[in-house]
C-alpha cells in the first residue's frame, strides 16, 4: 500500500455527508455588500493603493509615455526593463523612452544581470480592485513574472475603466477559473515587512517602490 | 494503522517541562511585556478591520460553511486536485509521516544536485522538521521570510505562526546580525536591518537550485495553489530557482477559486489586521514552453501527519477547518503570558493545543489541552468558527480516559491518566454515591477543618489553601428551613 492509498483509505473510512455547496451563499454575500458607483471606482482604487505606499499618477491615455519619461528622469532610472512584444512596449520604443531594456530571452542566461543591473520594470495589468487598492497582474510569455518582482522599482499601467469593485467581481467577471496563467498575481503596494518589532519597513525582498500610471479619459486628470 | 506512527525527532516537552518553561517566561518581565505589547497591537488592528459585528458574523458563517463543505468532500477534492495539478504539469506526492515527506523532498533535491534550498514561510515544513533533514543530508535549507531568517540565524524556532520573531527586540536582532552576518556592524535602524536581510537573501535566491514554499489554499477545480505574503520572498522561492516544491497539509484544499475569496479576506484581517497582503500569488503549474521565467519543474507534497485521525471523528474534524491566521493565539490570555516557545510544539496557542495531539500523540501533548482557562476568546475570534474550547474539553477527556466503545483510540489515548487522579475520582464517586458516608464525611470535614494541611501540593504553589466551610450546604439549608 502506498502512502496515497493509506491516506485515501483512512479518509474514506470516516463517515461524511457532503454538505450543500456554498456557491449561492457566496454570491448572495457579495451582492449584499454596499457597492461603489462605477464612476468612483478608479478614485477609490487610487486612494487605497496610495495608502498602501504606492505612488499614483492619473494620466490621460494618450499622455502616459510622456509621464513615464518624467518618472524615469525623476527617479534616475538608467535601465528600464520592458516587454517589447506588448502594445505598451511598442509605444515606449516609438517614443524613444531612455534606458529601455527588453525582456526578450529566458532568464537562465542573465539572472545576475536582472538582480543587479536593472533599476525598474514597467508592466501592464489586467485591471484592478477598488475595495483593497489592488492590481491584477497577469504575466505571460511576453511579459514574464519576474518583472514585477526583482527590479527595485515597479511601474504599472492600470486602465481606470478596468477597476472592479471586489476580488470576487474580478474572478467571476474575468472568468479566472476558465484560464489561469502559470502565475496570476494580486499586488497591493511595494514589498513590505513588519517582522522586526512590528515596525513597518518597505522593500523587504521585492520592489521598494510601486508607481502606478492610472490611465484615464482625455479630459480627466 | 489506526494511529500515525512518528519515528522522527520532534522536540516536545513533558508536562512538567511545559510548566517549568511557562513559569520561567511569566517571571521574565521583559518577555512578558513584549508578548503583551505585540498581542495588544494585533488585537487592536484586527478589531479595526471588523467595525460591524453583524457583518463579521455573516463573514464567519460563510467562511465556516466553505471550510466545512470542503472537508465534507475532502477525498473527492484531493483526487480532483491531483488530476488537475498533473494536467498542469505539477508532480504530486503523498506523505503519511514527516519522515516520508522529508524523504520525498530530499530525493527531488538530490536529483537536482542541490546545495542550497531557499524557503518561503511554511509551517508544515516546520512541522516535519524539514530543515533538520536537509541539514543531515548536507543541503543548506535557508529561511527567507525576514522573521524566519532571524529565528534561524539565532538557532531558534518561531514563537508565532504569523510573526515568527515576535519575541525578539530590534536590539537583539541588531546584535544577532552584527555577530552572524559577515561585514555588518551594529545598527538598530529597522530599515537598515531589513536592507541587510534583503542583500544577503537576494544572492541566495539567485544561487538556490530549489525553492520551497507552503500553501495557503489549494484549488481542486483548477489545480492551483495560492500563497499569501507581504515580503515577496514567497514569490522569489516559487519563481527564481529551477525547481519549486510546495508542501501542505491535506486539509488545505477547497473546490473553487471563488471559495478562496471570503477565506482570504478573513485570513489577513484576522491575522494582522490588514485588509489584504501585498502579494497574492496564484500558481497553476511550472514554466510553460515559450515562457521566459518560472521554475522548470514543480512539485506538491501533500502531508497527512495525523490529519486523518482528526478527520475520522466528526467533532475533532473541525480542527481541520483552520486557515492558520493565528487570531486564537493573539487573543489567548495564556499565550499572551507565556509566548510560543513554552508549548514545545510547532503550532503554539489554542490551535496548537487541538492540532498537536493528532500530530505528536497525546503522550507528548496531554498537558496542553489543560493549559487553558476556557475563557472562550479563541472560539469567538476564529474566522472559521472552530469551537476550540469544546475541542479542548474533548481532548482533556481523551487524554485521561480509555476510548469510548465504538471509537478507535487516539494516538496516545489516555496518556494523561495518573494513578493518583484515578484514585481521587474513584474515592469521590464512592463517597458521593453513599448518602450516609457522605454525611459522616461532611460532619467530620466541617468539625476538623482546622486540621486541613496548609501545603496542598500543586494547588498552593500559586493559590491559598483549600479549607472546608464551617457548615456544609446541607446544614445551612436545614437551618434555613427551620426558620
Amino acid at each position: 500500500m502506498s502512502a496515497r492509498d493509506n491516506i485515501f483509505r483512512k479518509l474514506r473510512a470516516a463517515s461524511t455527508t457532503t454538505l450543500p455547496s456554498p456557491d449561492a451563499a457566496i454570491t448572495a454575500h457579495y451582492a449584499s455588500l454596499p457597492r461603489t458607483a462605477k464612476a468612483d471606482l478608479a478614485k477609490e482604487f487610487a486612494e487605497k493603493i496610495t495608502a498602501w505606499h504606492a505612488e499614483v499618477h492619473a494620466v490621460p491615455r494618450s499622455g502616459w509615455v510622456a509621464k513615464l519619461q518624467e518618472v524615469v528622469v525623476a527617479k534616475g532610472i538608467a535601465s528600464l526593463l520592458y516587454a517589447p512584444a506588448t502594445a505598451h512596449g511598442k509605444a515606449m520604443e516609438a517614443a524613444g523612452v531612455g534606458g529601455l531594456k527588453p525582456y526578450d530571452k529566458p532568464i537562465d542566461g542573465w539572472k545576475q544581470e536582472l538582480f543587479e543591473n536593472v533599476d525598474a520594470a514597467i508592466t501592464g495589468t489586467r485591471g484592478a480592485i477598488a475595495e483593497t487598492g489592488t492590481m491584477i497582474v497577469w504575466p505571460d510569455a511576453d511579459e514574464p513574472r519576474l518583472m514585477s518582482l526583482v527590479p527595485p522599482i515597479h511601474i504599472a499601467l492600470v486602465d481606470a475603466d478596468a477597476v472592479m469593485p471586489t476580488l470576487y467581481d474580478a474572478i467571476t467577471q474575468q472568468g479566472w477559473s476558465q484560464g489561469l496563467p502559470t502565475n496570476a498575481l494580486l499586488i497591493t503596494g511595494p514589498s513590505k515587512t513588519a517582522d522586526i518589532q512590528q515596525t513597518l519597513a518597505y522593500g523587504a525582498h521585492g520592489p521598494k517602490e510601486l508607481i502606478v500610471l492610472l490611465l484615464t479619459g482625455e479630459d480627466a486628470q | 494503522m489506526s494511529t500515525p506512527q512518528t519515528t522522527h525527532h520532534i522536540q516536545f516537552v513533558s508536562g512538567n517541562e511545559f510548566k517549568r518553561r511557562a513559569a520561567g517566561i511569566v517571571a521574565d518581565p521583559f518577555l512578558k511585556k513584549s508578548f503583551r505589547g505585540a498581542m495588544d497591537f494585533l488585537m487592536m488592528k484586527r478589531a479595526a478591520q471588523f467595525p460591524d459585528p453583524e457583518l463579521l458574523e455573516r463573514q464567519r458563517d460563510l467562511a465556516e460553511h466553505i471550510r466545512r463543505y470542503s472537508l465534507s468532500k475532502l477525498p473527492e477534492l484531493l483526487e480532483q486536485l491531483e488530476t488537475n495539478l498533473k494536467k498542469n504539469g505539477v508532480q504530486v506526492h503523498w506523505a503519511e509521516t514527516p519522515d516520508e515527506a522529508n524523504a520525498i523532498i530530499l530525493d527531488i533535491c538530490r536529483r537536482h544536485d542541490t546545495k542550497l534550498m531557499v524557503k518561503g514561510k511554511s509551517m508544515v515544513s516546520e512541522e516535519v522538521e524539514l530543515n533538520h533533514a536537509m541539514d543531515a543530508a548536507g543541503i543548506e535549507a535557508l529561511e527567507s521570510d525576514m522573521g524566519e531568517y532571524i529565528v534561524q540565524l539565532a538557532g531558534e524556532k518561531p514563537s508565532h505562526i504569523i510573526m515568527p520573531a515576535i519575541h525578539k527586540t530590534k536590539q537583539q536582532i541588531a546584535e544577532l546580525f552584527a555577530a552572524k552576518v559577515p561585514g555588518v556592524s551594529y545598527t538598530e535602524d529597522v530599515d537598515a536591518l531589513i536592507q541587510i536581510g534583503r542583500d544577503v537573501l537576494r544572492k541566495k535566491f539567485m544561487e538556490a537550485e530549489v525553492g520551497l514554499s507552503g500553501v495557503n489554499f489549494a484549488v481542486a477545480e483548477t489545480g492551483t495553489i495560492c500563497l499569501v505574503e507581504n515580503e515577496g520572498n514567497g514569490r522569489m522561492c516559487t519563481t527564481v530557482p529551477d525547481v519549486h516544491i510546495a508542501i501542505t497539509g491535506i486539509e488545505k484544499v477547497v473546490e473553487k477559486l471563488e471559495h478562496v475569496v471570503p477565506l482570504y479576506g478573513l485570513l489577513t484581517r484576522s491575522a494582522t489586521g490588514q485588509a489584504i497582503t501585498t502579494y497574492f500569488n496564484v500558481i497553476t503549474g511550472p514554466r510553460k514552453s515559450g515562457e521566459k521565467d518560472g521554475p522548470k519543474e514543480m512539485h506538491l507534497v501533500l502531508v497527512d501527519n495525523g490529519r486523518t485521525q482528526a478527520f475520522a471523528d466528526e467533532q475533532l474534524r473541525q480542527t481541520l477547518q483552520c486557515i492558520r491566521c493565528g487570531a486564537c493565539m493573539n487573543h489567548c490570555p495564556v499565550y499572551t503570558r507565556i509566548g510560543g516557545h513554552a508549548y514545545g510544539t510547532t503550532y503554539p496557542g489554542p490551535i496548537g493545543k487541538i492540532v498537536s495531539p493528532h500530530m505528536m500523540g497525546l503522550g507528548a501533548t496531554h498537558v496542553l489541552p489543560g493549559a487553558s482557562t476556557l475563557c472562550g476568546a479563541c472560539g469567538e475570534v476564529c474566522p472559521v468558527k472552530i469551537p476550540i474550547p469544546d475541542l479542548l474539553i474533548r481532548l482533556r477527556e481523551e487524554a485521561t480516559h480509555e476510548a469510548k466503545p465504538g471509537h478507535a483510540p487516539l494516538f496516545g489515548q489516555g496518556a494523561g491518566k495518573t494513578a493518583f487522579a484515578s484514585f481521587a475520582f474513584k474515592g469521590f464517586a464512592f463517597l458521593y454515591s453513599r448518602p450516609a458516608l457522605y454525611r459522616l464525611f461532611t460532619w467530620a470535614a466541617t468539625r476538623f477543618r482546622a486540621l486541613t494541611p496548609g501545603n496542598q501540593a500543586g494547588w498552593t504553589k500559586t493559590r491559598t489553601p483549600l479549607t472546608p466551610a464551617k457548615k456544609s450546604l446541607r446544614d445551612l439549608l436545614a437551618e434555613r428551613n427551620k426558620h
